[in-house]
C-alpha cells in the first residue's frame, strides 16, 4: 500500500496546516466571524482538536476551501438541498454520543463518544471525495483507520460484512420528517473493505471538530466510494454475515449499488460517471478509477465483473 | 418616461427580469455557493418552467376574469420563457460542458432528461421565431396549430426536471400539478363551464365583477 509521505509532494502545491492555523489566527485577530467565514476559514469557534498528527497522508490536490466542505452537503437527514444541512444540523445534539457495536463480534459493547475519539492516535488524511452526483472535493479530516476499531471487538468468522446506522430521531434530524430515504439510512462495506487501511472513521476535518452538516460526531469516510458509502453521524455498528441492504440499494435499486466504487466506465442509469467537476475549479476534469486510490484498493475486487458489482 | 411607467408591460419587463439581474446580484457578490454553474443552470432551468406556466396561465386566467385584455402580455412573457430557457441551454452548452459537442451529442443522445431538455429547447425556437404580429398574421390558422406546440414544451419541461432529480421529487411534481391545472383549464366541456357560470352569475353582463375575480 502506498501512502503518501509529505516529501513527495511539491511544497507548491499544498497549503501547510500551519499556514492555514496562521491565516485562521489572523482571521480570528480581526474578530470577524462574517470575514473568516467568507474567506473560507474554519470559523472562530469550531472546537480544535488536540494531539493530531498531522500530514499522515497528504495529497498533491489543492484542498478544497472550508466553507465549501461545509456548506454544500447531502445530508438528507437535514433536507435534500446542498445548503440544507448547514442551515438545519444545529438541531443535532452530538453529546452524550453513543456507538453500539453489535452482531458477530466477540466484545459487543456501547462506545461513549469520548471513549471512541481515544481509541487510537488522531491522525490528519487528505482524501478526494468524490459524490455520485459528478463533483468532488479535497478534504483534510481527522480520525484514525476503522480497522482500529474492529480489531478491538474481535469480529467471529460469521463476520463478512459491516453495516453502519446513522441516527434516527425526526426531532433532531428534520429532514427525516420527510419519507425521501427508509430511515434510518444504512450503510455497508464488505469485511475486508472495512478493514482496508485507507478506510477511515472521521471525527474532524481541517484539525477542527467535525462540523455537525459533515456527520459529526463520527463518520466513516471511504474515499474510492461514491460520498454516500461513506456513513455520517453514526450510532450503530453491526457485523453481519449477509450483505446489506443499503438505504440507496432499498430506495433505488437500479440506480445504486452495494459496492458503490467510484468508476469512471460504469455510468449513472441516468448520467455519465466519466468527468466531474472538482469544487472551486471550472472545468471538469476526468474521473478517476477507484478515485485515484487503485493502486491500494484495485487487489480486493479482482475477478469482479465492477460492471455487475457496481 | 411616465408613459413607459404606466405601461404594464414595463412592470412585467422588469419583473421578468429580477430572476436574471439576482443571479447576476450574486455572481458579482460571490454568492452562488460551492459550485456556481449548478446553481446558475438549476436557476435559469427553474425560471423557464416558471414563466412556461405563468405564460400558459394567461389563457385561463384570461376566462375566469372576463379580462380580454391580459392576452396582451402572453407574447412577452412566452419570450421570456424562451430567454431563460436560452440562458439555460447556453450555461449547459458553455459553462458546463464548454462547447465540447462530441460529449453533448452523447449527453442527448445517451441520457433521457437531456433528450427531453434539449427537444423542449429546440421546439421552442420555431414559437419565438414565430411570435410576432406579422408572424401571427402570415400563418393564420396554422399559428395556433403550431403555437399549441407549448403545451408539449411544458409537459418535456417538467419530465425533464423530473428526470434528473436524484431522489426528492416533490419540486418537480409541484411544477407537474401546476401544468396539469393549467391544462385541464383547456379542456372543451371545463371552458363552457366556465364560461356557463360566468354568464349565469350575472345576465347579460358577461365578465364583469364577479365574486373573489382576479385581477
Amino acid at each position: 500500500m502506498l501512502i503518501r509521505t509529505p516529501d513527495d509532494i511539491p511544497p507548491s502545491e499544498i497549503t501547510p496546516p500551519d499556514v492555514y492555523r496562521e491565516r485562521r489566527r489572523f482571521m480570528q485577530s480581526l474578530g470577524g466571524l462574517a470575514l473568516g467565514a467568507a474567506l473560507g476559514a474554519p470559523a472562530a469557534g469550531a472546537q480544535s482538536l488536540p494531539g493530531v498528527r498531522r500530514g499522515a497522508m497528504t495529497l498533491d490536490e489543492a484542498q478544497t476551501p472550508y466553507r465549501d466542505v461545509t456548506t454544500y452537503n447531502n445530508f438528507y437527514e437535514f433536507g435534500t438541498g446542498k445548503a440544507d444541512p448547514a442551515r438545519y444540523a444545529g438541531s443535532l445534539k452530538t453529546r452524550p454520543w453513543t456507538v453500539a457495536i453489535e452482531g458477530a463480534v466477540k466484545k459487543p459493547g456501547v462506545f461513549d463518544i469520548d471513549t471512541l475519539l481515544k481509541l487510537a492516535p488522531l491522525e490528519e488524511r487528505v482524501y478526494r471525495m468524490r459524490c455520485v452526483e459528478g463533483w468532488s472535493m479535497v478534504i483534510p479530516w481527522v480520525g484514525y483507520p476503522l480497522n482500529a476499531l474492529i480489531r478491538q471487538v474481535e469480529p467471529t468468522g460469521n463476520a463478512r460484512y459491516v453495516e453502519f446506522h446513522t441516527l434516527h430521531d425526526p426531532a433532531q434530524m428534520p429532514g427525516q420528517r420527510a419519507r425521501v430515504l427508509d430511515w434510518p439510512y444504512v450503510e455497508g462495506l464488505r469485511l475486508d473493505e472495512a478493514m482496508h487501511p485507507l478506510t477511515l472513521l472521521a471525527v474532524g476535518l481541517y484539525g477542527e471538530v467535525l462540523p455537525r452538516q459533515n456527520g459529526a460526531p463520527v463518520r466513516l469516510v471511504v474515499p474510492w466510494k461514491y460520498g454516500f458509502k461513506s456513513a455520517k453521524s453514526i450510532v450503530r455498528i453491526r457485523f453481519v454475515e449477509k450483505q446489506p441492504i443499503t438505504a440507496w440499494m432499498a430506495a433505488a435499486p437500479r440506480e445504486y449499488g452495494f459496492y458503490s466504487n467510484v468508476n469512471p466506465n460504469v455510468d449513472h442509469p441516468r448520467w455519465s460517471q466519466a468527468r466531474e467537476r472538482r469544487i472551486g475549479e471550472f472545468r471538469k476534469r476526468d474521473t478517476l478509477m477507484f478515485n485515484g486510490y487503485g493502486e491500494q484498493v484495485a487487489s480486493l475486487y479482482r475477478g469482479m465483473d465492477l460492471k455487475t458489482y457496481f | 418616461m411616465t408613459g413607459a411607467l404606466r405601461n404594464p408591460r414595463t412592470w412585467i419587463a422588469l419583473i421578468c427580469l429580477l430572476p436574471l439581474m439576482r443571479l447576476i446580484g450574486l455572481a458579482l457578490t460571490d454568492g452562488l455557493g460551492a459550485n456556481p454553474i449548478e446553481f446558475i443552470t438549476r436557476s435559469t432551468g427553474t425560471w423557464t418552467l416558471v414563466s412556461l406556466l405563468v405564460t400558459l396561465a394567461i389563457t385561463p386566467l384570461r376566462r375566469l376574469s372576463g379580462n380580454a385584455g391580459l392576452v396582451r402580455y402572453r407574447r412577452m412573457l412566452g419570450l421570456f420563457a424562451f430567454f431563460y430557457a436560452c440562458l439555460h441551454g447556453l450555461t449547459y452548452f458553455w459553462l458546463d460542458q464548454f462547447f465540447d459537442v462530441a460529449a453533448i451529442a452523447r449527453d442527448i443522445l445517451k441520457r433521457p432528461f437531456v433528450t427531453v431538455g434539449f427537444a423542449a429547447l429546440v421546439l421552442l425556437v420555431p414559437l419565438a421565431l414565430t411570435s410576432s404580429r406579422a408572424m401571427m398574421r402570415r400563418l393564420g390558422r396554422n399559428w395556433q396549430r403550431l403555437h399549441r406546440l407549448v403545451y408539449a414544451i411544458a409537459l418535456l419541461g417538467v419530465v425533464h426536471y423530473l428526470w434528473l432529480v436524484k431522489k426528492d421529487v416533490t419540486e418537480p411534481l409541484v411544477y407537474g400539478g401546476v401544468l396539469a391545472v393549467l391544462l385541464a383549464l383547456r379542456l372543451p366541456w371545463v371552458v363552457a363551464g366556465i364560461e356557463r357560470a360566468r354568464r349565469g352569475s350575472i345576465p347579460g353582463r358577461a365578465g364583469t365583477h364577479l365574486p373573489g375575480r382576479a385581477e
